[in-house]
């Protein structure tokens, strides 16, 4: 005869097994790997950027403008005569730390809402539901660049401007898996048991229902990089004369003809980070949810 | 006289009269894997059927019944192959055909009616239009004629009010309507064999026996001939004329139905009719099988079911007991066939109809 | 199957709240501009006059529900307010841009299918094989690659380096539009297709494992018959439903195209009115977009609903 003890025990030891299980084998796992090594080395080379840099990506010179790649400068020079390497790798730093950043606010409150939502039900899931819909009526990129424009460019608007759009995502899948979490088994003999709402909630619903959202949250980053850069193209974004890769994406469109790399390279320097955590991501979500096979 | 094992006829005597329809000699049909042991599920069966012939193919789970109807059909599922052996369709060796050429045997030819029909009809298209394929494919019918064939079809499976049924999609149609459906749809180009993998399985007790019913109908009308795969003694009793028993992959009785349930000559055939209730005989003791099929990847040598078998004795697990005859078109392989039909209370083992 | 679209009414009325919604969040936009509304939008050294103007035209010395419904009312009556750049009704300008944004989108559209339908076939019918390694990296990649990066991209291969297609523009005709359009509906085609192989890969490989493909194939199915009546009419519904809960994201991508490409449609209205501080269009042309993707989610369920008979949108509330 399990008591609500014993049913919380035995979940608790199969979360554990399943989780020891898993971990055993990420070495093992070659997306994992993969993307930790990629996005290992970008936050390397963001942090090492004083280091590593060989000029100062803002100082102007003129005279140097436009060069093609050479020894001095691995990938030439930019319109102002700045060295755009150096750009590059002061622009890992905006570019990740904006991302990483840009996508926590969102998480944290969009998986309260929604865990509110699911939990309480009723008229406040009805309530919240119904806002969630009106914002998600609004394109990403379209409230984005009108909320950024709106409250002027630069970083403080981005986090806002994101937060504002992204959140109803999460709120979304969290309300989910709340709804799907408060049937089961162990939630009917906790509350049975006389656990209170909040411990129930924190305790044990948080650690299963949470998985989802983080798995989401890894490739909501790469998306609010991609929101990122493509302020920057438009010139909305982190202010100029700050290196970003999306600025620098812009600039270089002009020399499309002669200098084609300035435009290029940023790009595929983009991808790769793309491809980095979204392979970090997909591994993460193995490791997070072993029963949920892609 | 024992036969060897690869002696395809379950009629072990006289002249053949007519070629068989369908003949499967020695097949073994397993996982190949490198390295290691081929995973054998079927291992040398041999039988054959005979044009109109009503036939049974009786086992539990995992004796690998479905799976033999779906090599003929030529639809095993990925990584799962024929390892050995022959099919032979009126004499042709279906391995050895093009996919095109066996392909044109599906449906004028060979037909196949599945288990369940819920996942086994397409769920976006109407029933009519799944019926009319077949014939539209295979017999070159314009679409108005296939469609009228495929109501006409409906109409003879006892489908009320065909014409508007014609026009459904499957998840409108009750579980007994959708068998019917796919009777039709099997039937529809006339195959000369029909194959039935435990078609009344999914269905309500009192559905089944109209559904069983139907097929026999239709088969004597058309002269179809049936390979029937079940579990169920009842409908095999019901619906066959001859039966193989399947135990873990091989064959270990063969012969008439009648002749096989009222005097059963292999300790498996005896342990299922043992432990199948009866109707007419309430108060007998339901005697079960103890024990499980082994495990198809780990097969004791010897006999299969010597671990479970009350006559085993230590010859059993040495090796496979050849198909020995044991009456006018029956065998069973088992070492000890002559001992059991003396060895308990001989009188006859009613299934319940 | 007109008896299954019964939901659309009830739809609609859903969408009712949603759009006030809408409207609320539009209307508060010009409400986050720091200090003085009219000041923000002319900037610092406009006139005395054209300030009160602008204030006046507004309506910004008004309370504020006075100006939300004013604003409503307007709405109602088709009149979006103003361009500040252009002095022209931004109904006109929105509807003036819209013809290209649609073709735009439609294009991208047709050639996502033709990019990803034979794609995720090939990488669904043979796993883990070359095909649909082929696949999943493009699936990948895509997915890693800025959308007007790609653009640019494209520009520079096809435009620069081979003078295939023109840089940007949109050309006279319905001709000239569809070779001014194909490097952008390009662009934005590989920016969906990544969704839709990952999706139809994966709903395609579960059908083909579904016993009623089994069927098929006993009555001799096999190649395009077996995969145009069979496979592809099941497992394209998952797909359409996630095509179009990626509506949305995908239009605001096309702004951006819109952009790198100089499309004279709603994306270049916007971005040109958001550098022209011209406040009005932004305006109209966001509430225009919102209620764009409300309608669509409404047609989107309308496809859904036609090619899954088991479906029943009137039946409860969607998840």
């Amino acid at each position: 005869m399990t008591t609500p003890t014993t049913a919380l025990v035995g979940l608790k030891q199969r979360r554990r097994a399943s989780r020891s299980r898993s971990l055993r084998a990420w070495y093992r796992n070659g997306s994992l790997m993969a993307g930790i090594v990629i996005v290992g080395l970008l936050v390397l080379v963001a942090v090492l950027a004083p280091v590593i840099a060989p000029y100062d990506p803002i100082a102007q010179h003129l005279e140097q403008a436009l060069e093609s790649p050479s020894a001095a400068h691995w990938l030439g020079t930019d319109k102002y005569g700045r060295d755009v390497l150096s750009r590059l790798i002061w622009g890992a730093r905006v570019d990740l730390r904006v991302g990483f950043l840009a996508v926590l606010i969102p998480f944290v409150v969009g998986s309260v809402i929604g865990a509110i939502a699911g939990y309480v039900g009723g008229i406040v899931d009805t309530i919240l539901m119904r806002i969630v819909d009106v914002f998600f009526a609004f394109p990403f990129y379209v409230m984005v660049i009108v909320l950024v424009f709106v409250l002027g460019a630069g970083e403080t608007s981005i986090y806002l401007a994101i937060a504002a759009v992204s959140w109803v995502s999460y709120a979304k899948i969290v309300r989910g898996e709340v709804i799907v979490a408060r049937q089961q088994d162990y939630v009917v003999a906790a509350r049975l048991g006389g656990m209170s709402h909040t411990r129930l909630l924190v305790r044990h619903i948080a650690p299963n229902v949470m998985s989802q959202a983080v798995i989401y949250a890894m490739s909501d980053i790469v998306m609010d990089i991609m929101a990122i850069v493509t302020l920057g193209y438009l010139g909305l974004g982190i202010e100029p004369p700050t290196a970003e890769w999306g600025s620098m994406i812009v600039d270089g469109q002009e020399f499309i003809t002669t200098q084609w790399q300035q435009t290029t390279i940023p790009g595929l320097v983009v991808v790769v980070t793309s491809l980095g955590l979204s392979w970090l991501g997909d591994g993460i979500s193995d490791l997070l949810s072993p029963d949920r096979r892609r | 006289m024992p036969s060897t094992s690869t002696d395809t006829s379950v009629h072990s005597e006289g002249p053949r009269m007519t070629a068989p329809l369908l003949e499967v000699e020695a097949l073994t049909i397993g996982i190949r894997r490198r390295g290691r042991d081929d995973v054998r599920i079927v291992e040398d069966l041999s039988f054959a059927i005979q044009p109109g012939e009503r036939f049974g193919i009786v086992g539990e789970s995992g004796s690998g019944k479905s799976l033999t109807l779906r090599a003929i059909a030529g639809l095993l599922p990925k990584g799962v192959e024929v390892l050995s052996g022959t099919i032979r369709y009126r004499g042709d060796d279906l391995g050895g055909m093009s996919a095109a050429a066996r392909r044109k045997l599906m449906g004028p030819q060979i037909a196949m009616v599945f288990q369940e029909p819920m996942t086994a009809l397409n769920p976006v298209v109407r029933v009519g239009e799944q019926i009319a394929e077949g014939p539209r494919r295979h017999l070159g019918l314009s679409r108005a004629a296939a469609a009228d064939l495929a109501v006409e079809m409906m109409r003879r499976t006892g489908i009320p009010d065909p014409a508007r049924r014609a026009r459904a999609y499957p998840h409108e149609l009750s579980g007994g309507l959708r068998q019917r459906i796919m009777i039709a749809m099997a039937l529809s180009c006339s195959p000369r064999l029909l194959l039935c993998d435990e078609p009344t399985t999914a269905l309500d007790v009192t559905v089944q026996h109209q559904v069983l019913q139907l097929v026999e109908e239709l088969c004597d009308e058309t002269g179809t001939a049936l390979a029937f795969v079940t579990h169920d003694l009842a409908v095999v009793n019901q619906t066959c004329t001859e039966l193989a028993v399947m135990y873990s992959g091989h064959r270990v009785e063969a012969g008439p139905v009648k002749d096989v349930f009222r005097d059963p000559r292999h300790p498996y055939t005896r342990g299922l009719l043992e432990s199948a209730p009866d109707f007419d005989d309430p108060d007998r003791v339901l005697v079960p099988i103890p024990g499980f099929p082994p495990n198809v990847a780990q097969r004791p040598d010897g006999c299969p079911f010597a671990p479970r078998c009350r006559f085993a004795i230590e010859a059993c697990t040495t090796a496979m007991p050849a198909q020995e005859d044991v009456g006018p078109g029956r065998t069973a392989a088992c070492i000890r066939t002559h001992e059991i039909g003396s060895a308990a209370p001989g009188e006859p083992v009613e299934v319940l109809a | 199957m007109l008896h299954r679209l019964r939901f659309i009414p009830g739809r609609l009325l859903q969408a009712v709240p949603v759009a006030f919604g809408v409207t609320i969040i539009v209307f508060f936009l010009s409400h986050l501009l720091p200090g003085n509304a009219a000041i923000a939008l002319l900037g610092e050294r406009a006139t005395k006059a054209s300030v009160a103007a602008l204030t006046e035209q507004l309506g910004l010395d008004r309370p504020l529900w006075e100006q939300y419904f004013r604003f409503l009312g307007q709405i109602v009556h088709g009149n979006l307010g103003t361009s500040l750049t252009y002095q022209l009704p931004v109904g006109e300008l929105v509807l003036q841009a819209v013809p290209v944004t649609l073709s735009l989108l439609g294009l991208a559209l047709v050639m996502a299918l033709v990019i990803s339908i034979p794609l995720a076939s090939l990488a669904a019918s043979r796993p883990n094989r070359a095909g649909d390694l082929v696949a999943r990296g493009f699936t990948l990649v895509g997915q890693g690659m800025p959308q007007f990066w790609v653009g640019i991209m494209l520009i520079l291969l096809l435009a620069v380096n081979v003078r295939a297609f023109p840089v940007g523009g949109y050309g006279d005709g319905a001709g000239a539009h569809l070779y001014f359009l194909f490097l952008p509906a390009l662009t934005l085609a590989i920016a969906m297709s990544p969704t839709i192989i990952r999706s139809l890969r994966a709903s395609m490989i579960g059908v083909l494992e579904s016993e009623y493909v089994g069927t098929a194939k006993s009555k001799g199915a096999a190649g395009l018959p077996l995969f145009r009546d069979h496979v592809l009419r099941n497992a394209a519904i998952p797909t359409v439903s996630i095509i179009g809960v990626n509506l949305g994201y995908l239009v605001g991508g096309s702004l951006v195209i819109e952009k790198v490409f100089a499309l004279p449609g709603l994306g270049s209205l916007m971005v040109n009115a958001i550098f022209a501080r011209d406040f009005p269009t932004i305006q109209g042309v966001t509430l225009f977009v919102a209620i764009f993707v409300v309608v669509v989610g409404i047609l989107t369920d309308v496809v859904y609903t036609m090619l899954d008979p088991r479906v029943d949108l009137a039946g409860g509330t969607t998840p």
